[in-house]
C-alpha cells in the first residue's frame, strides 16, 4: 500500500512543473496587454508605458520571466496583484474558505440526494420513480445555472421571503477578524441568531452549486447500480433470501461506488474551480469570481497563481481518490 | 510574501480574534442602530485613490473617508472650498497658493492615533508621493500613480512648497485654468503624513491602502474582500457630520440580484440598475428612482486622415444617415439622451445652440453623391465591453450598418480584446470608424474637448485623428484664463467648430439611475458619478 501511494506521490511533481508552465502561458498567449487594459479609454503616454513594461519586469526575455516566477512560487512567494497590489497568496487564502464551504455543502447536497436517487432508479428500472428521477436529473444536468439561480432567489426571496437574496450573513453580524469559514465564525462568535443566518443564507447558492454534481451522481450510480445489479452474486443473494434493502443498500451498492467516487472525486475539482456563476449571483465572495475578474483584467500574478493553487487542490483530491481506490479495491494496488 | 510572514499573520490574526470577541458582540449592536446598506456594483481595488482609476475604489475611499483641499459640491461640478478654506491663483497664473482649515482631525485606528491636526506636511506628502520618483512612498504599493500621470500633473507641477503650517503653495510649469478642478480629483485626497511614518516605521507602508487614515465624514471600519465594507460615522468631523452610524457597502456585483436585494430591503440604495428593471423599480410603491444625465458622451469616431473622410462634407452626410433615436431606444432601453455637442448638458459651456444634424437619409445618399462618393465600403469597430456611454456597442454597430445600408454605404462590423481595441483604434492610419466614449473626470470642459479632440491627442486619445488649428487655438487659449465666463465663450464657440467639421457622430450620453428605498432621505445624484452619503439619512 505504502509503494502504491508513493507511486502516486511521484506522479505528482512532473505535473506540478506542468502546471506551473500552463499557468504562466495560459494568461500570456491571450491577447491583450496588461497595461493598455489597466488604462482604459484614458490611455497613458509612451514614455510612461515604457517605464510600466519595466516596473511589472515585461521587458526581460519571457524565459526570465518564468525562472522569477517558478523561484517564486518554491519560495511561497506567489507574486502581487497587478490590481490590488496585494499579494495573491493573501487574495487567494483570504476568498478561498468561502470557496470550500460553499463546494462542501453543494457536495454533501449532492451526494446525499444523488446517491439514494440513483439506487431507487436502479432498483425500479424502467418503472414510473426510473422515468421521473432520470428526467429530473437531465433538466438538471442541462439546465443554465444562472437562470436557475435567478428563478430561486425570485421566488423563495423574493415572492415567499424565506431565504436571503445573496450574502453570506445578515450585515447586522459582523466579525473582526473572521477565519472565513462562515458557520465557524458565526458559531465561534457566540451572537444570538448569527449561525442560523448564515445558513439561512447557504441555502439557495448550495442548491444551485450543488444541482448539476447531484445529476451527474444520481445517473452513475444508477448505471453503476444496474451493471452491478445484473451479476451473479446478487442473483444468490436473493436466491439465499436476503432482503431488498441488504442486497441493495449493502451488496450492490458498495460495488457500485468505486465510479460513483470517481465522479464524486472529479465533481471536486470542478466545484473548487468552477464556483464562478453561482458566486457571482449570490455576491458569495469566493475564488471562482475573483480569477474570472483577474483574466479580464489581465492581472498575470493573480491568474497564473490563483490556477496554479487550484490545480495543486485538485491534484491533491484526485490523489486521495486514487488512494480510497486502492482501500476500496484492492486489485487496483497491485496494478 | 513568504510563508514565514504567513503563518505571523496567522498568529496575529488569532490573536486579535481573542482579543476582540468582546468588542465584536458591542459592534454587532451598535450596528443596527442607523445603518445604511449601499449595495455596491464591485470590490473597491484598494484605498488608496491615487492608486487606482475605478469609480468603485473611489466611492469607497475619496468620498467617503478622504477629502481634497478643494471638493466638487454634491450635485454639481462647482469647485468649493474643502480641507483648503481659501485659494488665491497668482496674476501670472503659475502659482495657487491654500489657506488650510485649522483644527482638522485625521481618523484613527488600532495602530494609529494621530498627535497633531492635519497641517501642511501632510499635502506636501499626499503630493509628493506620486510626484518624486525618489520620495519612500513613491514605490511603497507598488504605486503606479496612472490618474496623477493622466492628468499630466508630474509636468504641470514643478513644486509643492510649505509656505507656513497652514498655507501651501502650488507652483506651476504653465497658467492652466483646469488645475483646481484637478485638485478636487480622487488622486488629490489628502491623506496623513503622521500615519505614513508610523507605517513605514512599523515596517508596513502597505496598510496606507489597506487601512486608510483620512479626514473624511466615515472613518473605515473593515473590509471583507469581495463581500462587505463597513465605516463609521467620523463624530470629529470638521464639516456637519454624516446623518448616519454606519453605513454598510454590500458587494453585489449583478443587476438583478441588487435590485431582488433592494426589494426584499437588505439595501437600502443600489447603483445601476438594469435598464430593462428601471420601469418596473418606477412602478414600486417601496422605491424611488431619482435619474440624471451622466456626465458622458458616447461617439463613432472617423479618421479624419483617410479619405473618404478626410472630407468634411462627407463625414456630415454619414452622420444625417444615423437614426439615433433608434439607437436609444434599442440600445439604451430609454436609459440614455441624444447627443448634440462632443460634451454633456450638465457641463457648464454646453452650447445648447447648436443644433443637431438631421436624420435625413435622402439628403444624405445626395451630399454623398454630390461628393462623387458611391459604393463605399467602410467598417465600424464595435467596443467588446459594456460601458454607461455604450451598453451594447455590437448592436449600435448593427444599428449603423443598416442605416448605412440605406445610404449606399456598405458596413463590416470589427471588433477586439478590449486591450488591444483601445491599442490599435489609436493608430492615424486606421481603417474605419470608432465607436467608443468617455466620461469626465473633474467637470471642467478641457477634459473633454481637450483630451479627446486637441491636436497633441492624434496617434493617441483623439480617435477621430483630426487636427484642427481654429478649434485648438481656442482650447489653448480657454486653458490660460482663469475666469469662466470667458473661457466659456471660448468651448461655445469650439463647439460650433466641432458640429460644423463632424469629426465624430456624437450619439448619446447616458441617463444615470439611482434606485432606492422609499425611506432614503437626502440622496444628490452626483453628476461626475460618484456616489456620496454625508447627507443620506433614513426615516423612521
Amino acid at each position: 500500500m505504502l509503494k502504491y501511494v508513493l507511486s502516486r506521490i511521484a506522479t505528482f511533481l512532473p505535473t506540478f512543473i506542468g502546471v506551473t508552465l500552463i499557468s504562466f502561458a495560459f494568461i500570456r498567449v491571450l491577447p491583450g496587454d496588461p497595461i493598455i487594459v489597466m488604462a482604459g479609454e484614458r490611455g497613458l503616454s509612451d514614455e510612461r508605458y515604457q517605464e510600466l513594461v519595466q516596473q511589472f519586469g515585461f521587458d526581460r526575455p519571457i524565459w526570465v520571466q518564468y525562472w522569477d516566477y517558478l523561484t517564486g512560487v518554491l519560495q511561497g512567494d506567489l507574486g502581487q496583484s497587478f490590481v490590488t497590489k496585494r499579494p495573491v497568496w493573501d487574495e487567494f487564502f483570504t476568498l478561498f474558505p468561502a470557496t470550500l464551504e460553499l463546494s462542501v455543502f453543494a457536495m454533501i447536497f449532492a451526494v446525499i440526494l444523488g446517491l439514494p436517487a440513483g439506487v431507487i432508479a436502479a432498483v425500479n428500472r424502467g418503472k414510473f420513480f426510473d422515468r421521473a428521477l432520470m428526467s429530473t436529473a437531465l433538466v438538471g444536468y442541462s439546465m443554465p445555472i444562472f437562470w436557475w439561480a435567478l428563478l430561486l432567489i425570485i421566488v423563495f426571496s423574493g415572492n415567499l421571503g424565506w431565504t436571503p437574496v445573496s450574502g453570506r450573513i445578515d450585515l447586522r453580524y459582523y466579525f473582526p477578524d473572521p477565519t472565513g469559514f462562515m458557520i465557524w465564525d458565526a458559531i465561534a462568535s457566540g451572537q444570538k441568531g448569527a449561525v442560523t443566518s448564515a445558513v439561512r443564507h447557504l441555502i439557495l447558492p448550495t442548491i444551485v452549486l450543488g444541482t448539476i454534481p447531484l445529476a451527474v451522481i444520481a445517473r452513475q450510480t444508477r448505471s453503476a447500480m444496474l451493471e452491478v445489479l445484473g451479476e451473479d452474486y446478487i442473483r444468490t443473494a436473493r436466491a439465499k433470501g436476503l432482503s431488498p434493502l441488504r442486497i441493495n443498500g449493502l451488496h450492490a451498492l458498495r460495488n457500485a461506488l468505486i465510479p460513483v467516487i470517481t465522479v464524486i472525486g472529479l465533481s471536486v475539482g470542478t466545484l473548487l474551480a468552477g464556483a464562478i456563476l453561482t458566486e457571482t449571483i449570490f455576491s458569495w465572495p469566493g475564488i471562482g469570481k475573483w480569477m474570472v475578474d483577474s483574466i479580464f483584467r489581465r492581472d498575470y500574478p493573480v491568474v497564473q497563481g490563483g490556477l496554479l493553487l487550484i490545480a495543486v487542490m485538485v491534484m491533491v483530491v484526485n490523489l486521495t481518490v486514487d488512494v480510497l481506490y486502492g482501500f476500496i479495491n484492492p486489485k487496483i494496488r497491485k496494478r | 510574501m513568504t510563508v514565514s510572514n504567513n503563518l505571523r499573520e496567522s498568529i496575529m490574526r488569532l490573536r486579535t480574534i481573542l482579543a476582540s470577541g468582546v468588542a465584536t458582540l458591542a459592534l454587532s449592536f451598535a450596528a443596527q442602530a442607523q445603518t445604511l446598506v449601499y449595495c455596491s456594483e464591485g470590490s473597491p481595488e484598494g484605498f488608496d485613490p491615487a492608486l487606482f482609476t475605478a469609480g468603485t475604489t473611489f466611492d469607497a475611499s475619496s468620498h467617503t473617508v478622504y477629502n481634497q483641499l478643494v471638493e466638487f459640491k454634491t450635485g454639481t461640478t462647482e469647485v468649493v472650498p474643502g480641507l483648503a478654506e481659501s485659494y488665491e491663483v497668482s496674476d501670472d497664473g503659475l502659482t495657487v497658493t491654500f489657506k488650510l482649515r485649522p483644527g482638522v482631525k485625521f481618523h484613527s485606528n488600532d495602530q494609529f492615533t494621530p498627535t497633531r491636526d492635519f497641517n501642511a506636511d501632510d499635502v506636501v506628502f499626499s503630493f509628493d508621493r506620486q510626484r518624486l520618483d525618489d520620495h519612500p512612498f513613491h514605490n511603497a504599493s507598488s504605486g503606479s500613480w496612472e490618474y496623477f500621470e493622466s492628468m499630466s500633473m508630474p509636468t504641470l507641477i514643478s513644486s509643492v512648497e510649505k509656505i507656513d503650517d497652514l498655507t501651501v503653495a502650488f507652483n506651476l510649469s504653465r497658467p492652466e485654468a483646469p488645475f483646481l478642478a484637478n485638485m478636487a480629483m480622487d488622486f488629490a485626497s489628502i491623506l496623513s503624513a503622521e500615519y505614513a511614518d508610523a507605517m513605514a516605521a512599523a515596517g508596513t507602508p502597505e496598510m496606507l491602502n489597506q487601512a486608510p487614515i483620512g479626514t473624511g465624514p466615515f472613518t473605515f471600519q473593515a473590509y471583507q474582500k469581495d463581500a462587505v465594507i463597513r465605516f463609521l460615522r467620523n463624530d470629529n468631523y470638521w464639516s456637519d457630520p454624516a446623518k448616519v452610524e454606519t453605513l454598510v457597502f454590500a458587494i453585489t456585483p449583478d443587476a438583478s440580484v441588487r435590485y431582488q436585494k433592494l426589494q426584499a430591503g437588505e439595501c437600502h440604495i443600489m447603483p445601476y440598475p438594469a435598464p430593462a428593471d428601471v420601469q418596473a423599480m418606477k412602478d414600486n410603491p417601496d422605491l424611488n428612482v431619482m435619474e440624471q444625465e451622466g456626465l458622458n458622451v458616447g461617439y463613432l469616431a472617423y479618421n479624419a486622415k483617410v479619405a473618404p473622410f478626410d472630407n468634411r462634407n462627407v463625414r456630415k452626410a454619414l452622420n444625417m444617415a444615423i437614426d439615433k433615436q433608434a439607437i436609444i431606444d434599442v440600445v439604451f432601453q430609454g436609459s440614455g439622451q441624444i447627443a448634440k455637442n462632443p460634451i454633456p448638458p450638465t457641463m457648464w459651456s454646453y452650447n445648447n445652440a447648436i443644433e443637431d444634424d438631421p436624420y435625413d437619409p435622402e439628403a444624405a445618399k445626395a451630399a454623398l453623391e454630390a461628393e462623387g462618393v458611391t459604393d463605399l465600403n467602410m467598417k465600424i469597430w464595435a467596443m467588446p465591453v459594456q460601458r454607461p456611454y455604450n451598453p451594447n456597442a455590437r448592436r449600435m454597430a448593427e444599428l449603423m450598418q443598416e442605416d448605412f445600408a440605406q445610404v449606399g454605404v456598405n458596413v463590416e462590423i470589427v471588433s477586439y480584446e478590449w486591450g488591444e481595441y483601445l491599442d490599435r483604434s489609436k493608430a492615424e492610419d486606421r481603417d474605419g470608424a470608432v465607436l467608443l466614449g468617455w466620461t469626465g473626470d473633474n467637470g471642467d470642459p478641457d477634459n473633454f474637448l481637450g483630451v479627446l479632440l486637441g491636436c497633441d491627442g492624434v496617434g493617441s486619445a483623439n480617435r477621430a485623428q483630426w487636427c484642427n488649428e481654429e478649434f485648438d487655438g481656442l482650447l489653448t487659449k480657454a486653458r490660460q484664463l482663469s475666469d469662466q465666463a470667458e473661457r466659456t465663450k471660448l468651448y461655445e464657440q469650439a463647439q460650433v467648430i466641432f458640429k460644423d467639421q463632424a469629426p465624430w457622430a456624437t450619439i448619446a450620453h447616458s441617463v444615470v439611475f439611482m434606485p432606492m428605498r422609499k425611506e432614503v432621505e437626502g440622496y444628490v445624484v452626483h453628476p461626475l458619478g460618484g456616489h456620496i452619503f454625508d447627507d443620506v439619512s433614513l426615516a423612521e
